[in-house]
């Protein structure tokens, strides 16, 4: 009797200790979601605070005269003349006019800089879509260059860079803002046009493209065939010395670097069967056999997780081997496969030494003339700009940085 | 073999001791009635190996046609590899390996001719744990007759369900819900949706696996009463760890040992006056 109360004693005093390290655990918990939750947020606020500015962009407005003579063309119906057009004519013109008390050729040579080099070809685009215009003279907004937008963003900040600007060229712009001929507008171009050389005209919408189709060959192409062998090897195959040396070699594959796999693609896919660079059927092809390993290996968890007794079941009740599998066991698994799947698919979307390998770097202008042949993939382009660009610059490609980081 | 001859030696030489009386003859021959007039089923010298290892010696038996025949022995005498190599689930065991002849109405169901799909079809399963499909209950008493394209109509379907339920005594209980999942029932309800799942293909013979053991007294008790009503119209082998419910429910029992058939009798036999003394031992609870 006095032995149970001394147990009795015993359980109480411990309930104490117990409840404590319970309570210190919990807290423990919480605080590692207060670190995580404090991370993310400072990762967003840094992102926003410094990259919105490239949402927007610096515009100036001129007085563009479409002059025929200028351009050098005599029918906008001719397909030849437009490409031989003398394009930036017009945008020279127009600063002049603006800027009249300029001479001089280095002036006007700097002049000439404040707009970005691809203007003339943005008047091209619109005098085409609007034939109308041709002789007439029409007030409009143009992209400025990178360095002329570096400056005004950072004079409207109220710490002005500008080292890499001349003097005239300063004074030039602060006459603009006073007339209200310089403003920010929104950058469309970031989301609708491909990299360039020129950061002004750079966005991400090709690298954004090239990242997704290259993905969708991957999961076209890594999912089925990985569910399958997986399949095969978990429910078929007979175990013997041979499926033992496919399954090792498959979990040795999983810790293959991935840059091999990106040689591999080089060797076989670019080299042997000759398939042109840069295509995202190249990057789709090596990505697949990077995430295979993945699929497999996790599919096959999946599958070994359903229990038997559903096998024994529907076994005992005369379904053959393939309708076990059909209807049993892959409703059971498919949850564990789709993990699989979007856990190789991470992998490969942040995944940047297979594509340089192969190749997936090209600088495109405009994407989707040239979808089915050359295109960047996301990861590639983001390590390069910060190279690329001088410094300053960085702030421009501050957001996509940030889906850069996002998708490693 | 050698191990074999060597035992028997052994087991030879200890015969004059009266203390080990209780061990296996080695050129043991099943005591009993074995063999029936136009059996269901008919088991010839049958030998199981898991790898190296025998689990079965030479089982000779028949099933007669609607009779109830209750398998006993002691844990790992072999009693549920015998049961599963009935209906040709030990194919699903790696290194399992089955010798001799099985006969279901006269065929070999071990020729490589015949499809096991077919076999499982005619000789379906009842498992030791209650295992539904993870689906409604309509649907897992729907996908014998689905699979082997039974039923010709969703009427007719619907007519199976119905029938198989009602025969499995589970129907009055849940009419109201069949599209509920079947993994929500209790545990004498799963084992009675088995059986009606098992039931639903219609099949010749129904092997049961010790259906019983995870389930409490009444369940078991509403079990036993649906094995009776069942044998009116199949044949039933059953696997059982409980003495009382191989008396209740069977005609015959057979009694295995460490992986030898030692008696086969009328049950009321086997539990009156057995003839060997093993199978006494056995009833009478010296070992088990």
């Amino acid at each position: 009797m006095s032995n149970s109360m001394d147990n009795l004693q015993k359980i109480k005093n411990s309930l104490k200790r117990r409840s404590r390290s319970e309570t210190r655990f919990r807290l423990y918990g919480r605080v590692a979601i207060a670190i995580g939750l404090a991370a993310v947020l400072a990762l967003f606020v840094d992102i926003v605070s410094k990259g919105h500015g490239a949402f927007k962009a610096t515009y100036i407005q001129v007085d563009v005269h479409y002059d025929a003579d200028l351009l050098g063309i005599t029918s906008l119906a001719d397909e030849s003349q437009l490409m031989q057009a003398n394009w930036d004519a017009l945008t020279k013109s127009a600063l002049r006019n603006k800027f009249s008390e300029v001479s001089g050729r280095r002036d006007k040579r700097q002049l000439y800089k404040l707009l970005s080099n691809g203007t003339g070809f943005d008047l091209k685009e619109h005098l085409v879509v609007n034939p109308l215009l041709l002789g007439e003279t029409e007030s409009k907004w143009l992209l400025a260059d990178d360095d002329i937008d570096t400056y005004y963003k950072s004079w409207l900040d109220g710490e002005p860079y500008d080292a890499r600007l001349s003097k005239k060229q300063v004074e030039w712009i602060d006459q603009l803002h006073q007339q209200g001929h310089i403003r920010l507008q929104l950058n469309t171009n970031l989301l609708t046009r491909g990299d360039s050389r020129e950061p002004e005209q750079a966005g991400i919408y090709g690298a954004v493209m090239g990242s997704l189709l290259t993905l969708m060959l991957t999961l076209m192409l890594s999912f089925p065939i990985g569910v399958a062998a997986a399949i095969y090897l978990e429910e078929f195959a007979s175990k013997n010395r041979f499926t033992d040396f496919i399954e090792v070699n498959i979990n040795n594959l999983a810790a293959v670097p991935s840059i091999i796999f990106g040689l591999l693609g080089l060797a076989v896919f670019i080299n042997f069967f000759h398939v042109p660079r840069s295509v995202p059927i190249v990057g789709g092809l090596v990505l697949t056999l990077m995430t295979l390993p993945t699929i497999i290996i996790t599919s096959r968890a999946a599958i070994k997780s359903v229990p038997p007794s559903i096998r024994e079941a529907a076994l005992g009740m005369g379904a053959s081997r393939y309708q076990v599998v059909l209807h049993h066991v892959l409703p059971l698994a498919l949850p564990g496969m789709l993990t699989g799947a979007i856990i190789g698919m991470a992998q490969a979307l942040g995944e940047t030494a297979p594509l340089l390998i192969i190749g997936l770097l090209h600088l495109l202008r405009i994407f989707l003339r040239f979808l089915p042949i050359l295109l960047p993939c996301c990861p590639y382009k983001f390590s390069y700009w910060p190279i690329a660009q001088r410094e300053p610059l960085l702030k421009r490609h501050q957001l996509p940085l940030w889906y850069c980081c996002h998708s490693c | 073999m050698k191990e074999a001859t060597a035992a028997t030696k052994t087991a030879k030489d200890s015969k004059s001791s009266p203390k080990q009386n209780l061990e296996v003859d080695q050129a043991q021959v099943t005591v009993g009635n074995r063999f029936c007039e136009n059996p269901k089923m008919s088991m010839r010298d049958v030998n199981v190996f898991y790898g190296d290892k025998q689990a079965i010696y030479d089982v000779s038996v028949d099933i007669a046609k609607n009779e109830v025949i209750a398998m006993i022995g002691p844990s790992g005498c072999g009693k549920s590899t015998f049961l599963r190599s009935l209906n040709r689930m030990n194919d699903t065991v790696d290194g399992c390996k089955v010798e001799g002849e099985v006969l279901l109405d006269g065929d070999n169901i071990y020729h490589k001719n015949l499809d096991v799909v077919e076999l499982r079809a005619r000789v379906g399963m009842v498992f030791q744990k209650p295992n539904p499909f993870p689906k409604s209950i309509f649907e897992n008493i729907a996908y014998g007759p689905k699979i082997h394209g039974l039923a010709d109509s969703r009427v007719d379907l619907d007519e199976i369900v119905e029938g198989s339920l009602k025969k499995a005594g589970l129907w009055e209980e849940v009419k109201e819900r069949l599209h509920q999942p079947g993994t929500g029932l209790s545990g004498g309800q799963q084992q009675r949706l088995c059986i009606a799942r098992a039931i639903a293909v219609s099949p010749e013979v129904i092997l049961m696996d010790e259906p019983c053991s995870a389930l409490d007294p009444i369940a078991t008790a509403r079990i036993e009463e649906l094995i009776e009503e069942l044998s009116q119209n199949f044949t039933i082998a059953i696997v059982t760890h409980s003495m009382q419910q191989a008396a209740r429910v069977s005609n015959r029992t057979a009694y295995f040992h460490l992986g030898k058939l030692i008696e086969v009798n009328p049950t009321e036999q086997v539990f009156t006056m057995p003839e060997h003394q093993l199978t006494e031992a056995y009833i009478t609870g010296r070992f088990g």
